[in-house]
């Protein structure tokens, strides 16, 4: 049986069209994690970032970008999120966000 | 050239700089590569059918190829080829059976096509072709900029098997006054306020015969992950048009405004696509073409050679000219020596390159620069643009010879 199966599943791979059930794909979850802050005046931004930015990507994205380049590249980031991809981030957690990000990253 | 004791030299050289120098580690699951600028390191991480590659995202999947692969031939292998997607749902499930192309907008007949119709439509061909990033390399630009941070390793070349998007548009037949065609696939962003991946392109080149359809890549279906089932192939063009999981094509009787062509993908409207570092531009442009570059493949930076004859091998590439000649200089640029030309797969593939230098004990910078038959060469030094785009500088391999 578990053979007939195994041969039905390879049929099924290379014959493609024949193959009548639906395909499936499993990608691995993300594991990066946000760093946490240095100092407690940016722990405000850190709850901010966990509870918004991992909506539409894991925090790799952020850990990526090149290192130390300050609050006016990590302001311009956090905008670009909102007016160009609609993230419903509120002007005040934008800026925390921000903040946060640049003393971090 | 296949004497296989001086491949397994080469490779060995080669393994033992990679993990000796700042290039990648050998590409092991579990462990991490590090690519040779700031927050360069990245997890090797092997997805369904991909072997280990460098994650540069997890959510949406964003993978490249480790540098090496890149010399084990002209055409990379389907489970090394990168990957790239904006948007964090991408489809998990597809069935190909029910699976339908619909081409409609500005045409005669709206038409829903299977896999199978689009099979046995006319014309069915194969071509090779580069499929590269349009920020591949973003990570070497100074001053560095936000985006995907990208080695060398966002590009691969393949034999793509399809029908030429035209053999669709004249079944559907386009009216009068079309004057682009947009493309979308089953990816789809988080929140339905996010602008969704579509890009276009004109209506002369979506119907030059040239841009294709296809289902196969290297003789095998699209793996899930470069666009199962079906993707648009626009050979010579960057990456961003080679729309995945394309399941939609509609065509416009005026430009598509759509975010990632109006606002992103855009390159500064000018003869060098650059500004001075740092500066924004006047005007810009859709990136289009992809310029010509040129790598060393067998050798890391921070190798060490036997002094004496050294076997050097790359690739080259263009947007669709062909290559025309590669020279090798061992000597940081001063003198150059024209290498032997390999295999020819097309004008729109990988062109192989060989040269055998006699490398004097010592330090040796490598300096790898292509011509394309269209005239274009590599810039000496990279040139700089707002978004990280098309960098092609004539790239340096260091070395130490003893």
């Amino acid at each position: 049986m578990r053979m007939l199966l195994l041969g039905a599943m390879i049929g099924g791979l290379t014959a493609g069209s024949a193959w009548a059930a639906p395909r499936t794909y499993a990608v691995p979850d993300p594991t990066a994690q946000l760093r946490p802050p240095k100092a407690d005046s940016l722990a405000a931004g850190y709850e901010a970032a966990q509870a918004n930015c991992q909506t539409c990507h894991s925090v790799d994205y952020i850990a990526t970008q090149p290192p130390g380049r300050g609050k006016a590249f990590w302001d311009a980031e956090v905008s670009k999120m909102i007016k160009a991809y609609h993230a419903p981030i509120e002007q005040a957690d934008a800026g925390a966000i921000a903040a946060y990000l640049a003393d971090t990253y | 050239m296949t004497d296989p004791a001086r491949r397994a030299f080469l490779k060995s050289a080669a393994l033992g700089a990679l993990a000796a120098g700042s290039g990648l580690r050998p590409a092991w699951a579990g462990e991490d590569a590090q690519l040779p600028f700031g927050n360069g390191e990245r997890p090797l991480v092997a997805y369904p059918g991909k072997r280990p590659l460098l994650q540069t995202t997890a959510r949406p999947p964003q993978l490249e190829t480790p540098f090496a692969v890149f010399d084990e031939g002209a055409i990379t292998p389907n489970d090394a080829f990168f990957v790239r997607y904006h948007l964090a749902d991408i489809p998990l499930e597809i069935d190909p059976e029910a699976f339908r192309l619909t081409v409609g907008g500005h045409v005669e007949r709206p038409v829903a096509l299977s896999l199978s119709e689009l099979k046995a439509l006319p014309g069915r061909t194969e071509i090779v072709a580069v499929n590269q990033c349009s920020g591949n390399s973003r990570g070497f630009f100074e001053p560095r900029m936000a985006g995907g941070q990208l080695g060398n390793g966002a590009m691969g070349c393949a034999r793509w098997t399809g029908v030429p998007l035209r053999s669709v548009l004249d079944r559907a037949g386009v009216k009068a006054g079309a004057v682009q065609v947009a493309f979308n696939g089953l990816d789809r962003p988080v929140l339905p306020e996010t602008p969704d991946f579509a890009k276009a392109l004109t209506l002369d080149q979506a119907g030059d015969g040239a841009v294709l359809l296809a289902w196969g890549m290297n003789g095998e279906d699209l793996p899930w992950l470069n666009g199962y089932p079906l993707r648009l192939v626009v050979p010579g063009y960057y990456g961003t048009y080679w729309v995945k999981h394309l399941d939609t094509v509609t065509v416009l009787d005026k430009p598509f405004e759509g975010f990632f062509m109006k606002t992103a993908y855009r390159i500064p409207d000018n003869p060098c696509a650059c500004t001075e570092p740092g500066q924004a531009a006047a005007a810009t442009v859709p990136i289009g073409r992809l310029n010509v570059r040129s790598f060393l493949t067998n050798l890391a930076d921070g190798a060490r050679v036997t002094a004496g004859p050294v076997s050097l091998r790359g690739i080259a590439f263009d947007g669709g000219s062909g290559i025309r000649t590669v020279a090798v200089s061992t000597d940081d640029g001063a003198t150059w020596t024209e290498a032997a030309l390999g295999r020819d797969l097309g004008p729109y593939a990988f062109r192989p390159w060989s040269l055998t230098a006699a490398l004097t004990p010592g330090a040796h910078a490598i300096r790898v620069r292509a011509t394309a038959n269209d005239g274009s060469s590599q810039p000496m030094a990279s040139r700089w643009n707002p978004s990280g785009y098309m960098r092609n500088g004539v790239e340096t391999t260091r070395v130490q010879a003893a």
